[in-house]
């Protein structure tokens, strides 16, 4: 083995693992220790202005996303078969809606970014990790809207085949997925470095409002008064 | 237990459905609203209140958890009022309910801090010598003093520990007192009545050891000293509930809702009941928005418009339709019906001094004080008699007949006649200063063409001893200054308002700006409603008038209205003054303790004013020559010399006090004295006659003559009061200042004649400053030694207010945090220290110790009719009489700590009393003794009550005085009885068994009892209110006439042309020009009138640096504008601007507002440099604080001593700080400097 495979094998066979350990763990304990610092920290009350616009942009894009690559990777390939979606077609689905989403994404973070940078009240309440997050983000964005031209080599979908079945066998815990992803090109690679990255750092910030965004669905099914019991 | 886990219980939640399944009851976990409910939990509510000189006293509720103060809400527990009457709760405000932030701030001051050069210099001393000579070695090496003066106010401070700073304290007072007098030591502390104890702390420490208590109540220019020359007394005034009882009221530069917050109720809803309420203010203060008539002068001018509607009342009211009621109170409580000689000056026939009964032969029968005995007609016998009540009864009569009672000296019934019109012999021509056509640059005039008026006055011939004379009723003399055309002809009367002669509604027109119509029509209702309600017409006034210089006119303008129509000491009625937290209701029971009179009589007391004007040199930049404030009927040649000359006059004659007094250390005159073997009073005046003793007033800035220490507590001297705050850096603290003027050496002025000019300018000449605070002020900032106190949530103590009748406590709800003490405890800690080290330089000493002529002792029966000075030669010099008194005392140094902490044997050996009447308290003392418990130690003290706890002193207080303790309130009330012939005991009879105790105030705020110390009281039928007990109980005023005085007749008086009230404009203090157009940044200046009223964000410094208060308003200093103004200097709201003159400069911010009338600015005071203040770009140092553009200017009249009310008296009488008048170059800044770098080390300077 040589030191070049030992990595390969570490940032996509273990570092994974490494990743979603801590953003679950992490996001448990900071859920149940430190209740009050379970929020999205808003700015909307400081500066409402190019928030809209930025916010608005960015969630729209950043959930289109996420979307596309849940289904995307981890939609096992039998069923795409089933329902009669080729790779080609696939990859080209993906390569539209994601560069899409991503142009979307992109535009909202800068907005959001610039803001939290320039703004003096808004500099002032920021936390460092407010503007890391912001450009980590950013990095993870342009990495992967940076993937698309790389893809269009790739028509036939052989390349996205790689990704899926990486995804997928890390997904069920199964051996191997290093391998399925070791020559591919290297943007992809950090792309899905930064992307676990993401996850690992994901409980120490305002991130954390995520898992809340997602619970509050049901509001939308909720009865219109809630009473809690003595 | 876990949130995660209950999350997971989701879908198995009993869950019941309700209202057709629009709602469900869940069971999840709820442990999370516990964090809501412990935000409101609490171990324990204390009650407190805030000692911040507000006026509120408001009772709160101060919440305790975990040893924490958490909050602070409004307690409603006050007693009720009368079913008629609004309650008084709840009271409290927005900067009271914030006051807890500042325990846990960062601006808390935690531990003793020292100026890190003095400490090093002090602990290598210390190594080497004991503490005395530690603290000479380092005050008298120039490099030393300067190394560590000159850095005060650029930080540097280091953490020390009690015992090092008591043992640096209690040294440097040692050495001063050895080297040059305890009456170098000195002690400001303002407004005892917002924690008196804390007062007392201090200023029994300094009485104790011979130091000096400065005044405050004329320094804050809050004392107007309209209020002395017409009634005799300090202050006094309505409680706000009053307010309710009156049907018309006036508010005239007071802004009710801002500045009384927790009053202001009364003001809304006695609106509701019917009342008229009419608003004057020269800016739309928030109080225009209650009236119902809104009147806006010009800043400045208010006398003008007040004497026109004196105009109007004087002739409607009391010559075409007389109103029976007004005439009748004139009569009996005004001094109308007095007498004045009509005397000849420069060709001229001038009104001159009331009549005595000594100018005429066998003293018409007087032979008590026939010189202070003043004279009228009685209306029915048409004989000349001597009415009772005049202040020669006052003193020295063994038959008590000093009342008002409508009877002469004999007993006869008497009706005094008000106008001799009737029964005149001529008509005389009289001539009347004018001061209304003077020109000035900012101020509209109304020319007449001559400064002299000449009017017609009926008078009457009278012989006395020295021949005939012509005397004048007050009533006629007022009719013609006025300017009121009665028939008799001749020039400078009106007969209709359009007439534009002073002082009608025409007249004063085109002075203020305020329409003719408007003041016919408020004078009108005014009176009218006075006259049909008997006096309940009410002018509730604030500083903002007080403060120009000439306030007494102002003043006077607006309580002539009052006097003429019957409104003072009439419940709903009078003059409503509010400015400082001025009633310490206890305040006899108090004085013993805080002055130490169980020890030792008199205390040196100090009026600041004079002081500091002579201290920080400001002196040394007068520009206002005395002719330009002289009367034109005066002769100049009469007034020579400069305003500090008259002040160093009024010194040697005993009208004011000196603090230093004499050049030669008083404990070294008494050892002269005792080496030359004669009395040590008779040695000084012998060697003050010879000049071998001086006064120090005479050379201010003599090295001998400095105030060495001082200490300030309760206070924020020099970020707040301090009025010309440049100069104190410069002279008093020799540290970076921002002055831009040069004195009148270097521009060739005229010096002064009675004081000793130095072309070298003394700097730097306090040795040590120690600031006793909870916060970081700019005093502190600036002082040598910074001490934590305790805050008003940590100490015992008591607040009285004059705007309700209750007796609060202050409480210690937690412990004072960190290493704070209470006031009480850290001068008990000075005290203790002092007697230590103080042994082998000090023991029992004797020192001489003197005092002005006092009012309300029968000093101020000392100078008749004339101005003699012994100095002059023209007079001898006889202390007490044309001199100050001087008294020989003794001082036991090493039982300083001692004395402290023990009530000493005067209280039952002499008594206790105040306001000239004494009364004794051997009862009172014993039951201290039982409350407190004796003292068990060996020494002087054996078997005396303890006074250990700021508790056992609130006791003292408690227990002493008649408004705490019903016993002596009797007691009190007999005491008068015997001067006044009348009984007054009925007044507190029925509270006799009632003693109120420091415990029973912290269960609920409790009423004062009635006490002749004050002129109102305290029932279940009226309202307190002042004056009352002089209308009701026929007390006289304590005056010369013993009635309301609209004549006021000493030389001076007469000279400053202010016999009577006339509209003066504001002086001219020439600060702006010499720098206009040589400073300039490029930005277009304007010139503005500074003005500095009382803001919405702070009570003075207090809270401006509250979190809280700055998120409320700008955050920063700032200045408001008006539109006009601010446009035509190109200046948009929130700039940075810069104003600036002669005195310093402020860097601020501008608030551009349309309320704000073009030609003033106004910087709400008193907004610190602590926070957000830039540098300036015409000092290179910070911008000032609202002080730096000011500087004191003093004013004669005030000065007047040894005659009837106008005595000196601690807070009472004297020099006031004006500060009105001045003007600043107002322009938008260009460069915003934070100056956020470490301030440069000057390279000369090597460092301690």
């Amino acid at each position: 083995m040589d030191l070049n495979s030992d990595l390969n094998q570490f940032l996509f066979g273990y570092y994974p693992y490494i990743c979603l350990a801590v953003f679950f763990v992490g996001s448990l304990i900071r859920f149940d220790r430190e209740q009050y610092t379970w929020k999205s920290d808003s700015s909307q009350l400081l500066r409402r202005g190019q928030l809209w616009w930025g916010s608005n942009l960015f969630h729209v894009g950043v959930l289109g996303i996420l979307a596309g690559h849940f289904t995307g990777f981890l939609t096992p390939i039998g069923v795409w078969h089933a329902i009669g979606i080729s790779m080609p077609q696939k990859q080209m689905t993906a390569m539209v809606a994601g560069g899409l989403f991503g142009a979307m994404c992109t535009v909202g973070l800068g907005m959001l970014l610039a803001r939290r940078l320039i703004d003096p009240r808004i500099r002032a309440v920021s936390s460092p990790m407010d503007v890391l997050i912001l450009f980590l983000l950013l990095a993870q964005v342009v990495l992967g809207l940076g993937g698309i031209p790389i893809s269009a080599q790739h028509p036939d979908g052989s390349e996205m085949l790689k990704f899926m079945r990486w995804a997928q066998r890390i997904a069920t815990f199964r051996g191997g997925a290093a391998e399925l992803v070791a020559n591919v090109s290297i943007v992809f690679k950090l792309h899905i470095v930064l992307g676990l990255t993401l996850f690992l750092v994901f409980p120490f910030t305002r991130l954390v409002h995520v898992w809340s965004g997602f619970a509050s669905v049901s509001y939308l099914l909720r009865p219109y008064q809630l009473m809690r019991r003595r | 237990m876990s949130h995660f886990l209950d999350r997971l219980s989701y879908l198995t939640q009993e869950r019941e459905s309700y209202a057709d399944g629009h709602g469900t009851l869940t069971g999840e976990d709820r442990t999370w609203e516990d964090g809501y409910r412990q935000r409101w939990q609490h171990d324990k509510i204390v009650r407190s209140t805030h000692g911040v000189n507000c006026t509120g006293s408001c009772s709160w509720k101060i919440y305790v958890k975990g040893g924490i103060v958490t909050w602070e809400t409004q307690q409603t527990d006050y007693p009720r009022t009368r079913p008629d009457l609004p309650n008084h709760e709840p009271r409290g405000c927005s900067r009271g309910a914030s006051y807890s932030w500042y325990m846990y701030s960062a601006n808390r001051v935690k531990y003793p801090m020292v100026r890190g050069r003095l400490l090093r210099a002090w602990r290598e001393a210390r190594k080497l010598m004991g503490p005395v000579e530690a603290w000479a070695s380092i005050v008298e090496s120039p490099e030393a003093t300067k190394a560590y003066k000159s850095r005060r106010g650029l930080g540097g401070f280091v953490r020390s520990n009690w015992d090092e700073v008591n043992e640096i304290v209690a040294s440097a007072n040692v050495y001063t007192i050895k080297r040059y007098g305890p009456d170098r030591v000195v002690g400001f502390s303002p407004i005892p009545a917002m924690s008196m104890v804390s007062y007392a702390a201090g200023s029994r420490y300094l009485s104790l050891i011979g130091g000096v208590c400065m005044s405050f109540y004329d320094w804050y220019c809050d004392l107007p000293p309209a209020s002395p020359q017409t009634w005799g007394e300090q202050t006094d005034v309505p409680e706000s509930a009053d307010w309710y009882n009156s049907t018309y009221i006036v508010a005239w530069g007071s802004n009710v809702p801002q500045t009384r917050a927790p009053d202001a109720h009364f003001f809304t809803e006695v609106r509701y009941k019917g009342a008229k309420i009419v608003c004057i203010t020269p800016d739309y203060a928030e109080v225009s928005k209650l009236g119902d008539l809104w009147l806006h002068p010009k800043q400045g001018t208010d006398a003008a418009l007040a004497m026109a509607m004196g105009h109007v009342i004087l002739k409607e009211f009391h010559l075409e339709r007389p109103s029976a009621y007004f005439r009748d109170y004139a009569r009996r409580y005004t001094d109308l019906p007095m007498l004045v000689k009509l005397a000849e000056r420069n060709g001229r026939v001038v009104p001159d001094r009331f009549v005595r009964a000594s100018d005429f032969s066998e003293k018409l029968g007087q032979a008590n004080n026939p010189e202070w005995k003043t004279l009228a007609f009685d209306e029915r016998s048409g004989k000349l008699v001597v009415p009772n009540g005049s202040i020669g009864f006052r003193w020295g009569q063994a038959d008590g007949k000093w009342n008002l009672e409508e009877k002469e000296a004999g007993g006869e019934e008497i009706r005094l006649r008000l106008s001799l019109l009737d029964v005149r012999d001529d008509a005389v021509a009289v001539a009347f200063p004018y001061f209304g056509g003077i020109v000035t640059e900012n101020f509209e005039h109304n020319d007449q063409g001559r400064d002299v008026l000449v009017r017609n006055v009926p008078a009457k011939k009278l012989q006395t001893q020295a021949g005939e004379i012509l005397v004048a009723s007050v009533f006629d003399l007022m009719v013609a200054n006025y300017g009121i055309d009665r028939g008799l002809g001749g020039d400078n009367v009106a007969a209709d308002y359009d007439q534009n002669a002073p002082y009608t509604p025409a007249w004063q027109e085109c002075i203020t700006g305020v329409k003719a119509a408007d003041v016919v029509t408020v004078a009108r209702q005014f009176a009218d409603n006075a006259d049909k309600t008997h006096g309940k017409s009410m002018v509730i006034i604030g500083a903002s008038m007080n403060h120009w210089y000439h306030s007494d006119m102002n003043y006077r303008g607006i309580i002539n209205m009052l006097m003429m129509c019957g409104c003072v000491g009439q419940s709903g009625g009078g003059w409503a003054h509010y400015v400082g937290q001025e009633k310490l209701r206890p305040q006899t029971g108090w004085t013993a303790l805080a002055f130490a009179l169980d020890w030792s009589r008199p205390p040196r007391q100090q009026n600041s004013t004079s002081f500091f004007y002579a201290h920080t040199d400001q002196w040394r930049y007068e520009k206002l020559d005395i002719n330009e404030i002289l009367s034109p009927l005066a002769d100049p040649k009469d007034f020579p010399g400069s305003l500090i000359d008259y002040n160093v006059r009024a010194e040697r004659m005993g009208w004011l006090p000196s603090a230093p007094q004499l050049r030669t250390n008083p404990i070294q005159v008494v050892k002269d004295a005792r080496i030359a073997g004669v009395d040590p009073k008779d040695y000084a005046v012998k060697a003050l006659k010879e000049g071998t003793l001086r006064m120090s007033c005479e050379d201010p800035d003599n090295p001998a003559n400095f105030p060495r220490n001082l200490f300030v507590w309760r206070s924020n001297l020099l970020g707040s009061s301090a009025k010309g705050h440049e100069y104190f850096l410069k002279h008093l603290l020799g540290t970076c200042h921002g002055l831009q003027g040069r004195d009148l050496g270097s521009i060739g002025g005229a010096k002064p004649q009675e004081v000793t000019w130095h072309d070298e300018v003394p700097e730097g000449k306090l040795d040590l400053l120690v600031t006793i605070d909870f916060r970081m002020s700019t005093t502190c900032l600036y002082s040598d030694i910074v001490l934590p106190t305790a805050t008003w949530y940590e100490k015992n103590d008591l607040n009285t207010s004059d705007m309700h009748p209750f007796i609060h406590p202050l409480s210690a709800a937690v412990d004072p945090a960190w290493e704070a003490r209470s006031d009480w405890e850290i001068y008990k800690g000075f005290a203790k220290k002092f007697s230590e080290v103080c042994v082998g330089h000090l023991g029992v000493e004797k020192e001489l110790v003197l005092t002005p002529l006092m009012h309300d002792s029968p000093g101020e029966l000392a100078q008749a009719t004339d101005v003699s000075e012994w100095k002059k030669g023209q007079c001898d010099l006889i202390p007490g009489k044309t001199a100050p008194a001087m008294t020989v005392i003794e001082r036991d140094y090493p039982n300083t700590y001692k004395k402290f902490t023990a009530l000493g044997p005067l209280m039952a050996k002499v008594g206790n009393g105040g306001k000239g009447i004494a009364w004794n308290t051997e009862h009172e003392v014993k039951q201290l003794g039982d409350l407190n418990r004796l003292v068990t130690e060996a020494g002087i003290t054996l078997g005396m009550p303890r006074i250990e706890s700021d508790i056992d002193a609130a006791e003292v207080i408690l227990m002493l005085a008649p408004e705490t303790n019903g016993e002596v309130a009797v007691k009190a009330w007999q005491a008068l009885s015997k001067v006044t012939g009348r009984e007054h005991a009925h007044l507190a009879h029925t509270k006799e068994d009632e003693k109120l105790r420091f415990r029973d105030l912290q269960a609920q705020p409790r009423k004062i009892i009635s006490s002749p110390t004050w002129s109102g009281i305290e029932s279940e039928k009226v309202s307190y209110n002042a004056g009352w007990t002089n209308v009701n109980e026929l007390i006289p005023w304590r005056t010369l006439t013993g009635r309301q005085q609209f004549y006021q007749d000493h030389k001076w008086m007469l000279g400053f042309g202010e016999a009577l009230c006339v509209y003066r404009p504001p002086v001219d203090l020439k600060t702006v020009h010499p720098l206009q157009g040589k400073k300039g940044n490029g930005n277009p200046e304007v010139v503005l009138n500074f003005i500095t009223p009382h803001q919405k964000w702070g009570i003075h410094s207090t809270y401006t640096d509250n979190l809280m208060m700055l998120t409320l308003s700008r955050g920063g200093p700032i200045v408001w504008l008006s539109e006009h103004d601010a446009r035509s200097v190109g200046i948009a709201d929130n700039d940075w601007i810069e104003l600036y003159n002669v005195n310093g400069a402020i860097a601020t911010r501008a608030v551009v507002s349309q309320r704000v009338k073009p030609g003033m600015c106004m910087m709400y005071h008193a907004q610190e440099k602590i926070i957000n203040t830039p540098g300036s770009e015409i000092t290179g140092t910070r911008g000032g604080i609202h002080n730096s553009v000011t500087r004191i200017v003093t004013k004669p009249t005030h000065m007047i001593g040894g005659y009837a009310q106008l005595s000196y008296g601690f807070n009472y009488y004297g020099t006031i700080g004006t500060n009105r008048d001045e003007f600043v170059l107002v322009r938008k800044m260009n460069k915003v400097d934070w100056m956020d770098e470490p301030a440069a080390v000057p390279t000369e300077r090597s460092p301690a």
